[in-house]
């Protein structure tokens, strides 16, 4: 299982690395944000899915599971969503003033 | 267990918070956030007092014992930069009371501004490399505000590439957590340093290592700083001070942390790569500061070519060497606010940011020439100012350790700084003056306050370089001895 979602962080890792690349803005939005989706999955994963009962004493099982790590992926989703929000909205000032997304354009970067 | 270490970073936040209430009242808002980072200040010279005294100070947050919980420590090195960001806040909040304008004013500038001295604090004095993560993103998310805040073309085009790389660097910071957290099992740093050294830096450890310095690299504008010129070039004058003064600080804090804590086995690898890198970035930073004929990329270059010279420090690494650039990154940052809260002042009172354009500013502000001259002269290192020790020691450690070519680049840049600034100098004060009173767009008077506090410290702290020297080699005696930061964090109380 682990190995499954391994190969899935890194598709998601290919595929937003090639987003960011773009030079259209909004994809470039998307792909850091599966960036980040990537890196979460790859957290989950080397550190062992379920291995055991869930971590509470009432559970009294011989092993348990290493709650770290979801409470890592937990904080770093909550900050990327924030920051997806803001970067997002940043974005859509941006083409209001420069009335275009892409980032290549001689008028976007003209100064 | 000490609760004082806490206040550094609360003090602040809460100031910020309180001044939100105030958003129709300009006034009320300055006199919170002023007495909040007073506050502040007061509190951080209490905790250097503490450390001082009794050596490392820790704090078990929520009374979990590390490495379980989360740990705030607060070394000499953490003690002394947390002191000097606050008195460098200070000074740029009392710059941005007369040059941010009514409008950011209403937009919540201050308290944002107290939220990133918030993380800035946070970074300097946390424990845990997790907690770490979270207070680069408190810092940053408050520098994308600041930066942003405004929305004009130009500003919202670099503000958006600086938050996509600061999301990206902040992805490979999960990353490189994950894997450490996988190889060591622990967050804790002092706990990390304890098990790299019992299981030894393997192959795959340097490997996280470089993804560290990668990560770090990128926030303290070490090798990958294409970033930086345009994003800083584009913000307020207030802003890109404290921007100058602190954010790529604490990447190098981070840098000089990890890397003397935990990834001190392989020099070989990790620190002759920091020196290379740190070369090439004085090199590049020294071309585009003499390459530049606009007042705010000149300044932005600087802040580059002195993080490369810090980073060449860390990568010799010799205790002399270690001493002289954590005297050189507090001075950096009293100099590089200095020089940039009156850099902005020159623009805002001559309304151009082209050097060309500007001539015979002495004669309308005599005092702010003055000032910048020493500002200018303590960056380029002239005695008795500050800058000057800091680079002895460097140097010489630089030579000591064989490092003759990177040490002869160390020199040159510095030269090729000093001709980039002399040449701000030159243009801008000397010849006729063209803005008489009444004429200029700005009195400059809001500057004569912040920058004189900053220019006096400098000179305290090149006078009494004996006094704060013996600070400083407190706080290298725990970067060359580990295990005197393990045992005050990990040893119960």
């Amino acid at each position: 299982m682990e190995t499954f979602v391994t190969i899935i962080a890194g598709i998601l890792f290919a595929i937003g690395t090639y987003l960011l690349l773009e030079s259209n803005l909004l994809r470039r939005i998307i792909g850091a944000s599966l960036l980040t989706h990537a890196s979460h999955l790859l957290l989950m994963s080397i550190n062992g899915l379920k291995q055991g009962a869930a971590p509470l004493l009432s559970e009294e099982a011989a092993q348990y599971t290493d709650p770290v790590p979801q409470a890592l992926i937990l904080t770093s989703i909550v900050i990327n969503f924030a920051l997806t929000a803001f970067i997002l909205v940043l974005g859509y000032r941006s083409y209001v003033e420069s009335g275009t997304l892409d980032m290549k354009l001689k008028g976007y970067d003209h100064e | 267990m000490n609760n004082w270490i806490v206040l550094p970073i609360i003090l602040p936040l809460l100031a910020g918070m309180v001044a939100v209430f105030f958003r129709q009242y300009p006034m009320a808002q300055r006199a919170v956030v002023l007495a909040g980072l007073l506050a502040a200040v007061a509190a951080s010279l209490v905790l250097l007092d503490q450390v001082s005294n009794d050596g490392v100070q820790v704090l078990h947050v929520g009374g979990w014992q590390a490495p379980f919980g989360i740990t705030l420590a607060a070394d000499m090195m953490s003690a002394l930069l947390v002191l000097t960001a606050c008195i460098v806040g200070l000074a740029c909040l009392l710059y941005a009371f007369g040059s941010i304008g009514k409008e950011r004013e209403r937009h919540y500038v201050y308290p944002i501004m107290m939220v990133l001295i918030c993380g800035v604090n946070g970074s300097f004095l946390t424990g845990d490399l997790f907690n770490l993560f979270v207070f680069f993103e408190v810092m940053l998310i408050s520098s994308y505000v600041l930066i942003s805040m405004g929305g004009e073309k130009v500003q919202l085009r670099e503000s958006i590439k600086y938050v996509l790389i600061n999301m990206l660097s902040s992805t490979l910071f999960v990353m490189a957590i994950a894997y450490m957290y996988s190889i060591v099992g622990t967050l804790n740093m002092a706990h990390i340093s304890e098990r790299v050294a019992e299981a030894g830096q393997t192959g795959l450890m340097t490997t996280v290592s470089l993804l560290f310095l990668v990560v770090f690299g990128i926030k303290a504008a070490l090798l990958l700083f294409i970033w930086l010129p345009d994003s800083y070039s584009n913000a307020p004058f207030a802003v890109s001070a404290l921007f100058a003064a602190l954010l790529t600080k604490v990447g190098i804090y981070s840098i000089l942390r990890v890397f003397t804590l935990i990834f001190y086995h392989e020099p070989q690898v990790t620190h002759t790569l920091m020196i290379w890198m740190g070369a090439l970035t004085m090199i590049l930073g020294a071309m585009g500061a003499v390459s530049h004929w606009g007042i705010r990329k000149i300044l932005a270059y600087n802040i580059i070519v002195s993080v490369g010279f810090v980073i060449f420090a860390v990568g010799i690494s010799s205790e002399q060497a270690l001493s002289g650039a954590l005297y050189y990154l507090i001075h950096d940052m009293l100099a590089k606010a200095l020089i940039f809260i009156l850099g902005g002042t020159i623009i805002s009172m001559a309304g151009t940011d082209r050097l060309l354009d500007i001539k015979g500013l002495i004669r309308y502000r005599p005092a702010l020439g003055w000032l910048f001259l020493l500002g200018v002269l303590a960056v380029a290192g002239i005695p008795p100012l500050s800058g000057f020790v800091g680079k002895v020691m460097i140097l010489q450690a630089g030579v000591e350790h064989g490092s003759y070519a990177v040490s002869v680049i160390g020199l040159l840049t510095s030269l090729l700084v000093l001709y980039s600034l002399m040449k701000v100098f030159i243009q801008s004060f000397w010849g006729e003056t063209f803005i008489g009173e009444g004429e200029a767009l700005s009195t400059g008077r809001e500057a004569l306050l912040p920058a004189t506090i900053l220019a006096i410290l400098l000179i305290g702290l090149g006078l009494g370089a004996q006094w704060v020297l013996e600070l400083i080699g407190n706080a290298t005696d725990i970067m060359v001895q580990p295990a005197l930061y393990i045992d005050a964090v990990l040893v119960a109380d």
